[in-house]
C-alpha cells in the first residue's frame, strides 16, 4: 500500500465523552469485523477498564476503509490511555500519529482534559479534527459547542461531524473526514531505520512484542535492531500489524507504517516506551526526539494479607512487570505486616489498577499502606536521599532541608464552584497561577500543588465540592523546597510503622486528628481499652480511644436458631481474619488504607 | 429396648392474639378454621415422618417434647391433647418425657390447664417479659401483671409443678431498679425455672424498624449491670445459672432445650420447624398455606443440610459453651475420635489466656475435663465462640 492512502491517527477526548465508542464505530464501519464479532468497546479488553470505562493500555488496530473516491485506504488507530498517570504513555502515542479525532461531547463541551489532550496532539504537530459527539442527548447543544471549539481552541470546527457513537449516527463523515483531513505519513523507506516505540507487551509464546511506528527505513524478519536508549540489540522474528484482537505476520513494515515486531525479547524493560528501534548495521544518526525514563510518582508498600503468600506476590508483580515496565518493586519488611513490597506506580490509578489486579487475576488478599510520594531528603552532610517509604526518613537532626514533587494543575469548573475549588486548592497549599474563562459559565482555574496533596483523595473532592462538575488535568513541573515531617501512629502504645506518612508540618496536626478520628471508627472493640495516638517524634499531637468491647452475646439460641447463629459465628470468624495482630490489637486490614479517606465533607 | 436413643420432639404452634414489637417468631393471628387446617395438617406430617422412619424410630424414646409459638395456649385445647394424642401413637412415650408447653397470660384458663394436664403436659412455661404494666402496653403484650398473677395460680392448681417464667431485660425505657425490682417479684413466686433473656432488637421488628417511637434502649453497660444483676439475685434465691439466659432450682433445668445444646437428637413439626436427625438439620417451610396443602402428602422440609464432622465439631463447642458446665474433654472424644485440644489447641490456649475461658478440673484426679466460659467470656461470648469455628 502507497503512503498516500495510509492514515496513522488517534483519537482524543475527555473521559466518558465517548472515545472507545468511536473506535467501535470505526472499526465496525470499516468492515474487518462484523456486527457480530464486536465486543461491546472491542479497544479496552481488559475487564478492569471495561468496569471502569476507562483505557489503561493503549490498543492499536488496523482496518481497511473503502472510501467514496474509491480508493481502499489503511487506517492505523491507535489507542491512547485515558488518564493523567499514564501522560507519557500518551505523548509517545500522539508521536506514533499524523492526526487526531478530537471527540467532544455535544452536553459537555469542553473540558480540562479535552484542552489538555488537545495541546498534547498540538504540539506533536497533529492536524487535529473536531466531532462532535452525542448529538442525540437532550441537552445536547452542538452549535454551541463548535463555537466554543472554535474560540477556546481555535480550530476549525464548523463541518464537524455530528454524531452519535453510541447509535451509529453519522460515523461515514467521519471516515470520510479521516481520509481529507488527517495527512498520509512520510518517510523514505530506503532511509535507515528509525522506528518509534508507542507500547509493547509480553506474550508467553512470542516474548516482547514491540509496538512500533516506522517513521523512516525499512523492517523486515532478520533484521539485527537495535534499542537506541537501552542499547538491546535483537534479530527479528517477526513483523506485522494489528488485526482487530489478533496479529497478522507480514512481510516488512516500512516507513508510515504502523506495526509490531516480535524478536525473542526477555524483558518489556528492554523495549522502553519512547525509544527507538534502528538498524544495527546502519543505524541512523541520532534517536527520535522526546525519548525519557519515567520514573514513578508514587509508592506504597503492599503486603500479602496472609504471610505464607509472599511468594505469590512477588511472582505476581513479577509477572505484571512483564508488561508495565513502569510498575517497580522491590522486597521490604514491616513490623507490622510483615514482608512485602514497596512499590512504584505512575499514579494512584495506576496503583488502583494494579492493586485490583492483583487481587482478581491472581486471587491475592492484599494489605496496601498509604501511598506516598517521593521527596528528596538533603542531609546535613550534603547527602541526598529519595524517600520513598516513611519509615526510612533519617532523624530530624540529620536533615538540612527536604524537598517534594510539585504538580502544575489545570481546573475547568463552572463559575458557581469557583469560590469552593479555590478554597480546596487552599487547603491543599496550592499557589494560585491564574484563572481564564472558557466562557461566560466555565472558568480554567490555574494552581500549582504539591503531587502529595492530590494523591490521597483531591479528585474526590473535586467532583463532590463542585457535584461532579469540575474536570482536573496536571503535569509533573519539579521539586520544591518544604516543610515536612513523619507523623507516626500509636496504637495501644506501639508504634505501627505501616501506618506513619510524611505530611506538610502545617497540616500535621488535622491530619494526625483526622487519622485517629478515622481509626477509632475502623478498629473494634476488643477485650481491653486501646489508646491510638498521632506523634511526631516523641510529641503526641492527637489522640483517641477504642473502648474496651463490653457485650457481644446472643441471649436466645434454641434448634431453631442454630444454622443462623453459625453463620454469624463464621462471619465474624471470617472478619477477624482480615484482622492484623498488632502487639495485642487487631486492626482490620483497610486501617492502613483509612488515611487515604480524611476528606470527607 | 434398653439402650434406645433419646429424641426430642419440637411442635411449632404459630398462632397469637397478636404479634409483641420485639418478636421475629414465625407467629401471627389467623382465624378457628385456619388453626383448625393447619393442625390437621401437622397431625399429617406427623404421621408422614413417624411411618417414613418408622425402622429408624424404633430405636429412640422420646425424652422430651416441647410446644412453642406463638402462643400455643392461644388455640382450643383439644387442638393440642389432638396433636399430643398423635404423638402418642407415633413415637416410644414409656420415659416419662418432660412436656412443655408455652402460654401466655391472659390466654390460659382453668379448662385449658386441666386439659394439658390430662394429656401429659407436666411443665408449662409463661412469657411475663415484665412486671410493669406500661412497659408490657408498649411492647403491645396482650397481658398486664394481674393477668399473669391469674395464670400462675392457674398453673399451680392445675397441678404444674415444673414452672418457667419468661423476663427480659435491657427494654427501651427499663432502669436497671426498674428491672431487679421487677425480678424480686417474679422470684416471689418461687417458678422452678427462670428464663431472662436481654431483649435483642431483630430486623423486620417494629422495634428496629422504627426506633424513634420507642424510648431510648439501655445502654450496654446498664444492660450488662441487669445481667449480673440478674445472676446474683437469682443466685441468692436458690436458683443457679445453667446457660447464658437459663436460670433454675436444682433439678429443673429444662431438658428439652438443654438437648439442643448438647445437640441431642430431635424432630421438629410445624413450619418453621428445625430438626436435627443423624446429622442432617432440617428446617421446614415457612410458608403456611403451602404447608396446609402439602403436610402428609410429601415432605415439607426447605433445607436440608448434611453435617460434616467439622460442622459438628463447630456446633458441640458454641453449643456446649453455651452452658455453664462448660465443653467435656470425654464426650467430644466420644463424638468424634479426637482430643478436643488436639482439634482446638489454638483457640482454647488463647482465650483461657485473655480469661474468658477456664479450665474445668475433676476433683479426683486434678486432671482437666473440659472447659467453660468465665463471667467476662460470657459477656462477649460471640467472640469467643467464633475462635472455635474451624
Amino acid at each position: 500500500m502507497k503512503q498516500e492512502n495510509i492514515r496513522n491517527f488517534c483519537i482524543i477526548a475527555h473521559i466518558d465523552h465517548g472515545k472507545s465508542t468511536l473506535a467501535d464505530r470505526i472499526i465496525e464501519k470499516t468492515g474487518l469485523l462484523t456486527s457480530r464479532e464486536m465486543q461491546e468497546q472491542v479497544l479496552d479488553n481488559m475487564d478492569l477498564e471495561r468496569e471502569r470505562g476507562i483505557t489503561i493500555k493503549a490498543q492499536t488496530v488496523r482496518t481497511v476503509y473503502k472510501a467514496k473516491d474509491g480508493q481502499e485506504y489503511i487506517f492505523n488507530l491507535i489507542d491512547t490511555p485515558g488518564h493523567v498517570d499514564f501522560n507519557y504513555e500518551v505523548s509517545r502515542a500522539l508521536a506514533a500519529c499524523d492526526g487526531a479525532i478530537l471527540v467532544v461531547d455535544a452536553a459537555q463541551g469542553i473540558e480540562a482534559q479535552t484542552l489538555a489532550n488537545v495541546y498534547l496532539a498540538l504540539d506533536h504537530d497533529l492536524d487535529v479534527f473536531p466531532v462532535i459527539n452525542k448529538i442525540d442527548l437532550p441537552s445536547a447543544e452542538p452549535q454551541r459547542v463548535i463555537d466554543e471549539i472554535e474560540d477556546v481552541i481555535g480550530i476549525e470546527a464548523q463541518d464537524a461531524p455530528q454524531i452519535s457513537a453510541k447509535n451509529g449516527i453519522n460515523i461515514d463523515e467521519v471516515l470520510e473526514q479521516i481520509v481529507a483531513k488527517i495527512p498520509a505519513p512520510k518517510g523514505d523507506p530506503e532511509a535507515p531505520l528509525a522506528a518509534l516505540i508507542f507500547d509493547s507487551l509480553y506474550d508467553a509464546y512470542k516474548g516482547v512484542i514491540v509496538f512500533c511506528r516506522i517513521k523512516e527505513g525499512t523492517v523486515r524478519k532478520g533484521t539485527k535492531i537495535r534499542m537506541m536508549a537501552t542499547g538491546a540489540v535483537e534479530e527479528v522474528v517477526e513483523v506485522g500489524y494489528f488485526g482487530a484482537g489478533q496479529f497478522i505476520p507480514c512481510d516488512e513494515l516500512s516507513a508510515g507504517m504502523v506495526g509490531y515486531i516480535t524478536a525473542s525479547i526477555k524483558n518489556v524493560a528492554d523495549t522502553r516506551v519512547g525509544d527507538t528501534i534502528t538498524d544495527n548495521q546502519r543505524p541512523c544518526d541520532k534517536p527520535l526526539p522526546g525519548y525519557k525514563k519515567v520514573n514513578p510518582m508514587v509508592y506504597c508498600g503492599l503486603y500479602p494479607a496472609d504471610g505464607a503468600k509472599y511468594q505469590d506476590l512477588r511472582e505476581a508483580l513479577e509477572k505484571l512487570q512483564l508488561n508495565d515496565a513502569s510498575l517497580q518493586f522491590e522486597p521490604e519488611t514491616s513490623v507490622a505486616l510483615g514482608f512485602g513490597f514497596r512499590c512504584g506506580f505512575l499514579g494512584l490509578l495506576h496503583l488502583e489498577v494494579i492493586q485490583e489486579r492483583l487481587e482478581r487475576e491472581y486471587n491475592l488478599d492484599l494489605v496496601t499502606t498509604a501511598p506516598g510520594v517521593v521527596y528528596k531528603v538533603h542531609k546535613t552532610n550534603g547527602e541526598v536521599i529519595e524517600l520513598t517509604n516513611p519509615t526510612n526518613m533519617p532523624d530530624p537532626s540529620e536533615i538540612a532541608y527536604m524537598e517534594e514533587p510539585m504538580v502544575s494543575a489545570e481546573i475547568m469548573v463552572t463559575t458557581e464552584y469557583v469560590g469552593s475549588i479555590m478554597k480546596l486548592c487552599q487547603e491543599r497549599r496550592g499557589v494560585y497561577n491564574g484563572m481564564e474563562y472558557i466562557e461566560q459559565t466555565r472558568a480554567l482555574l490555574k494552581y500549582d500543588l504539591p503531587l502529595n496533596e492530590i494523591i490521597y483523595d483531591f479528585f474526590d473532592a473535586l467532583k463532590s465540592r463542585s457535584r461532579g462538575y469540575a474536570s482536573f488535568d496536571y503535569e509533573m513541573k519539579g521539586y520544591e523546597k518544604s516543610n515536612l515531617c513523619k507523623l507516626d501512629i500509636l496504637i495501644n502504645k506501639e508504634e505501627v510503622d505501616a501506618l506513619s506518612f510524611i505530611v506538610f508540618a502545617g497540616s500535621a496536626e488535622e491530619r494526625g486528628r483526622k487519622m485517629c478520628e478515622k481509626l477509632k471508627a475502623e478498629i473494634p472493640r476488643q477485650l481491653f481499652e486501646i489508646p491510638i495516638q498521632a506523634a511526631i517524634g516523641s510529641r503526641v499531637i492527637a489522640r483517641e480511644t477504642v473502648k474496651a468491647l463490653r457485650k457481644d452475646v446472643l441471649a436466645k439460641c434454641y434448634g431453631g436458631d442454630i444454622s443462623r447463629k453459625k453463620k454469624l459465628l463464621e462471619k465474624q470468624k471470617e472478619g477477624k481474619k482480615r484482622m492484623r495482630q498488632i502487639g495485642n490489637v487487631e486492626i482490620p486490614q483497610k486501617a492502613f488504607m483509612s488515611v487515604l479517606k480524611l476528606d470527607e465533607e | 429396648m434398653k439402650n434406645k436413643k433419646e429424641l426430642g420432639i419440637y411442635i411449632h404452634i404459630p398462632f397469637c392474639v397478636h404479634k409483641c414489637v420485639y418478636c421475629d417468631f414465625l407467629s401471627f393471628p389467623a382465624s378457628q378454621e385456619r388453626q383448625k387446617s393447619y393442625i390437621d395438617a401437622l397431625l399429617g406430617e406427623i404421621e408422614r415422618t413417624a411411618s417414613s422412619m418408622s425402622d429408624k424410630l424404633e430405636k429412640y424414646v422420646v425424652t422430651t417434647v416441647f410446644f412453642g409459638g406463638g402462643t400455643p395456649t392461644c388455640i382450643r385445647p383439644e387442638l393440642i391433647a389432638g396433636i399430643m394424642e398423635k404423638l402418642r401413637q407415633c413415637f416410644d412415650f414409656s420415659r416419662q418425657p418432660e412436656i412443655s408447653i408455652e402460654c401466655n397470660p391472659g390466654t390460659l384458663t382453668e379448662e385449658k390447664a386441666k386439659i394439658y394436664r390430662e394429656c401429659g403436659f407436666n411443665r408449662i412455661s409463661i412469657g411475663l417479659q415484665t412486671v410493669n404494666d406500661g412497659l408490657l402496653r408498649m411492647l403491645k403484650r396482650i397481658h398486664t401483671f394481674a393477668q399473669f398473677e391469674e395464670s400462675f395460680a392457674l398453673a399451680r392448681a392445675a397441678g404444674f409443678e415444673n414452672i418457667n417464667i419468661d423476663v427480659m431485660s435491657a427494654l427501651p425505657g427499663q432502669h436497671l431498679i426498674d428491672y431487679t425490682q421487677g425480678l424480686e417479684k417474679v422470684v416471689s413466686f418461687s417458678p422452678e425455672h427462670i428464663s431472662a433473656y436481654s431483649l435483642i432488637v431483630e430486623e423486620g421488628t417494629p422495634l428496629c424498624a422504627h426506633p424513634e417511637e420507642f424510648p431510648a434502649p439501655a445502654s450496654e453497660d446498664e444492660e450488662r449491670e441487669m445481667y449480673y444483676a440478674t445472676d446474683e439475685i437469682l443466685k441468692s434465691a436458690g436458683y443457679s445459672r445453667y446457660e447464658i439466659s437459663n436460670y433454675s432450682k436444682p433439678g429443673f433445668e429444662c431438658r428439652h432445650n438443654t438437648g439442643y445444646w448438647e445437640r441431642r437428637e430431635y424432630l421438629g413439626f410445624g413450619i418453621g420447624a428445625a430438626s436435627l436427625f443423624e446429622n442432617v438439620r432440617i428446617k421446614n417451610i415457612s410458608d403456611i398455606e403451602r404447608y396446609i396443602n402439602a403436610a402428609g402428602k410429601m415432605s415439607v422440609a426447605e433445607t436440608e443440610e448434611k453435617l460434616t464432622l467439622t460442622d459438628c465439631m463447630e456446633e458441640f463447642m458454641f453449643l456446649g459453651l453455651r452452658m455453664m458446665s462448660g465443653v467435656d474433654c470425654e464426650r467430644f472424644r466420644e463424638c468424634f475420635g479426637v482430643e478436643m485440644p488436639d482439634v482446638y489447641g489454638g483457640p482454647i490456649e488463647k482465650n483461657i489466656k485473655n480469661k474468658l475461658l477456664e479450665e474445668k478440673i475433676s476433683r479426683e484426679s486434678g486432671r482437666v475435663t473440659g472447659y467453660r466460659l468465665t463471667d467476662r467470656g460470657i459477656d462477649i461470648s460471640n467472640s469467643v465462640m467464633a475462635d472455635f469455628i474451624l
